[in-house]
């Protein structure tokens, strides 16, 4: 039996140096001549632990982390080690050393991380390509439709609206020309579930969409994807030439008389363009501004005709429903938040990775459980959900059960899958004022108070981050805000008030600090902290070399100063400093 | 190299039926083959699709990914993404400016280096990162990004 050493190259893996490790085992294999047959696999979830390696060997399944060269020489030449130990994560499904995989249950990403993504061979052999056989050989559109309103599914895009309703009302069209879409344009900052997915397992959602298209009667599909994922395109484009040359997709799929094609677009970097219907204006060659709805892209969509648009991972989930039921899938989750999400943890934790979880669990064990908290001596403080448009929720509020309506009653929404874990040293003022000014520059323009409103809620946040805020600030800030969200067309605009919002809620008190007390508890905004050199200075002078303003003054091998009156804050000493020595106080 | 670079815009001018629908996808050819696009890619494009200047000037300023002035060999896209931005973004690319003497959206008269902050990479899992052309780096910190880059013109000037 030859031995199989995987390595996990999606673009976290290879951010990390997968791809140098790769090009080494394949060097060392060639060169010792060793049985040994090294592959890819797409995200294997704990990016943390980045460049992953799985080896393969007489049906047992063993995962490295933190992997080295010389760690991977020594795996794929059978021996062991030190070193060899302290990289060992896993063996088979067991739950890893960490305890990442605690709690989840993988449907979305049941592949991911296991199967090589460029091989059909590997896909149908993992069940791939079943549900399409299943439904073009033994299933009326309308029954398609039907199980998966059974299901529950709602739309992985952030709005939650139930997939199989979205499908009644595009079949229910006259027929003619009708198109898929699938949006990847996965545009929240923070979230990265889509590319891993496309990334790991284009395939389940080339099978989705070709569902689709014969459940609702379309003949064409298109792709929408970020050309910020050049891994993820590049992946698709060989999987859509790989499954028409099987005859997957194309022309007549599998003999039944069905056909249906998928074209790749590429977005070309605006926010706003996530927006299905200003999606749909930036296929068609124009800006990308959303229009009014009704119609509906389900009526009038692409070049007039119906559309229906789902999110890469609504697609992901649908050959799991098919085969194993839609009731299968109504049985996990809340009452109202049927199956898995996808979590993308980042931000301030130890575990940051690709997690998928049954609805339901609470965001404290998301957090503490599954991603291993925030950093050691930090406190847990936030979670901020949905990007741009949704909201943080305070560590007091998290053990909240994660489903649509419960996220949405705190003032955030569920989003996409971005989770972005914050800690103490994290200034909420700082957070919104991020968030506005994401906001302010993607606002397409269209409505008056999404593009002037967005800006003037900006204006007042810089103006309290710089300490010059105002005690009628708070009240300018919700009373905009409120404006902003009943008077914009799109959702864009609608929730862009949303993370300052949610922020004044439950930090009302930092503002206050901003304002009053001309104070950041969190260390954090420049403007309203002091620098100050700590006893653990060792006289090194590289911070005095750094300073720009020549604010650094003392003797080698002598604990350095700073002078506050010259000090212009920017933060290079801060950098410079290999003994943690300067703080902001 | 002119040549062969304006050669696939060419190509793709040709290819195409000149709908509405492929002014993106030209203009990303005529990025793609001169790295920004020059003021004759959107004349050409206009004469072909039938669609103003003016109009298109309207799409390529709309679309963050167009360019209207050239690049240096490698292009830095920055990640300013939630993730990136609690981790330190903001300290890199003070680190970035003082290493190249750029700021964002500039490049340096070498033409070498060209800096652009973008919002996310989707790599946040290992924030803050930088790309540098296609390549992601990620776990980065002012120093190690001032290394990086000295590393990659020590490497330009020996090509
Ligand atoms: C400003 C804005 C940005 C959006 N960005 C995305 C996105 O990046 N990806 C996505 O799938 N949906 C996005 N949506 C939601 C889409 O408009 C649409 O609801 C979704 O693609 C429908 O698919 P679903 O029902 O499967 O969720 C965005 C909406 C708005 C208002």
């Amino acid at each position: 039996m030859i031995r199989q050493i995987v390595v996990g190259t999606a673009t976290c893996g290879v951010a990390a140096g997968a791809n140098k490790l790769l090009a080494a085992l394949h060097d060392f294999v060639a060169e010792k001549k060793l049985d040994v047959q090294v592959t890819e696999t797409g995200c294997i979830g704990l990016c943390y632990r980045e460049p992953l390696i799985e080896v393969r060997e007489n049906g047992s399944r063993k995962l490295f982390g933190d992997v080295t060269a010389d760690v991977a020489k020594k795996l794929a030449a059978g021996e062991g080690g030190e070193d060899v130990e302290k990289c060992f994560l896993r063996e088979g499904d067991a739950v890893d050393r960490d305890g990442v995989l605690a709690g989840q249950k993988r449907i979305v990403l049941s592949r991911c991380g296991v199967i090589d993504p460029a091989s059909l061979d590997q896909y149908l052999e993992t069940d791939g390509y079943k549900a399409l056989r299943k439904v073009l050989g033994s299933m009326r559109p309308a029954e398609v439709i039907d199980e998966v309103l059974k299901s529950g599914l709602r739309g992985r895009g952030g709005g939650g609206f139930p997939t199989g309703k979205k499908w009644q009302f595009v079949a229910a069209q006259p027929p003619g020309e009708k198109y898929v879409i699938c949006n990847a344009d996965e545009g929240d900052p923070g979230a990265f579930m889509d590319r891993s997915t496309l990334e790991g397992d284009p395939f389940s959602v080339l099978e989705g969409m070709a569902i689709c298209g014969y459940a609702v009667g379309a003949g064409h599909g298109i792709i929408y994807c970020r050309a910020e994922y050049p891994k993820a395109l590049a992946r698709l484009r060989h999987s859509i030439v790989t499954a028409e040359r099987n005859g997957y997709l194309g022309q007549n799929i599998l003999g039944s008389g069905f056909s249906f094609d998928v074209h790749i677009k590429e977005g070309a970097g605006a926010f706003v363009c996530g927006e299905e219907t200003a999606l749909m204006a930036s296929i068609e060659g124009r800006r990308g501004m959303p229009r009014f709805r009704p119609p509906f892209p389900a009526v009038s969509g692409l070049w007039g005709r119906p559309t229906n648009i789902n999110n890469v991972e609504t697609f992901a989930n649908l050959w799991w429903i098919i085969l194993n039921g839609g009731a299968a899938f109504a049985a996990m989750g809340t009452e109202r938040s049927k199956g898995t999400k996808v979590f993308a943890l980042a931000g301030k934790i130890q575990r940051g990775g690709l997690v998928e979880i049954p609805m339901g669990m609470t965001i404290r064990d998301l957090v503490m459980k599954v991603g291993g908290g925030v950093g050691e001596g930090r406190t847990f403080k936030a979670v901020q959900l949905g990007g741009p448009s949704g909201g943080c929720i305070p560590a007091e509020k998290s053990d909240l059960p994660i489903d649509y309506e419960n996220i949405t009653a705190t003032g955030a929404i569920m989003g996409s899958g971005g989770m972005v874990v914050l800690d103490d040293a994290t200034c909420m003022v700082e957070v919104a004022r991020y968030f506005l000014s994401f906001t302010q520059a993607e606002s397409c323009g269209k409505c008056t108070f999404c593009r002037i409103g967005t800006k003037r809620m900006l204006e007042i946040l810089e103006r309290i981050v710089a300490g010059n805020g105002e005690p009628a600030d708070l009240d300018r800030l919700l009373d905009l805000g409120e404006k902003v969200k009943q008077s914009s067309l799109c959702g864009l605009g609608q929730t862009a008030p949303n993370p300052a919002l949610t922020t004044v809620k439950y930090f009302r008190s930092e503002y206050e600090a901003h304002i009053r007390d001309k104070k950041c508890p969190a260390h954090s905004c420049n403007a309203l902290v002091t620098y100050s050199i700590t006893d653990e200075c060792n006289g090194c002078t590289l911070c005095a070399k750094a300073c720009p303003s020549k604010a650094i003054t003392g003797e080698r091998k002598k604990k350095h100063e700073i002078d506050l009156q010259v000090c212009i804050k920017c933060g290079r000493c801060i950098a410079s400093c290999n003994m943690g020595a300067i703080l902001k106080v | 190299m002119a040549e062969s670079q304006g050669n696939s815009f060419a190509r793709a001018l040709w290819m195409t039926e000149g709908r509405a629908r492929d002014l993106i996808p030209l203009l990303q050819a005529a990025q793609e083959a001169f790295g920004y696009i020059p003021e004759r890619a959107m004349e050409s494009i206009a004469g072909l699709t039938g669609i103003p200047v003016s109009e298109i000037y309207g799409v390529v300023t709309f679309y963050k990914q167009f360019r209207l002035t050239r690049r240096g060999k490698y292009m830095l896209k920055l990640c300013d993404g939630t993730a990136c931005h609690v981790n330190g973004s903001t300290d890199l690319e003070i680190a970035v400016e003082d290493a190249l003497k750029i700021r964002r959206g500039q490049t340096d008269p070498d033409l070498l280096f060209t800096l652009e902050v973008v919002n996310c990479v989707g790599c946040c899992s290992l924030a803050p990162v930088l790309m540098v052309e296609d390549e992601t780096h990620g776990t980065l910190n002012p120093r190690k990004v001032t290394t990086l880059l000295k590393k990659l013109r020590t490497e330009a000037k020996s090509s």
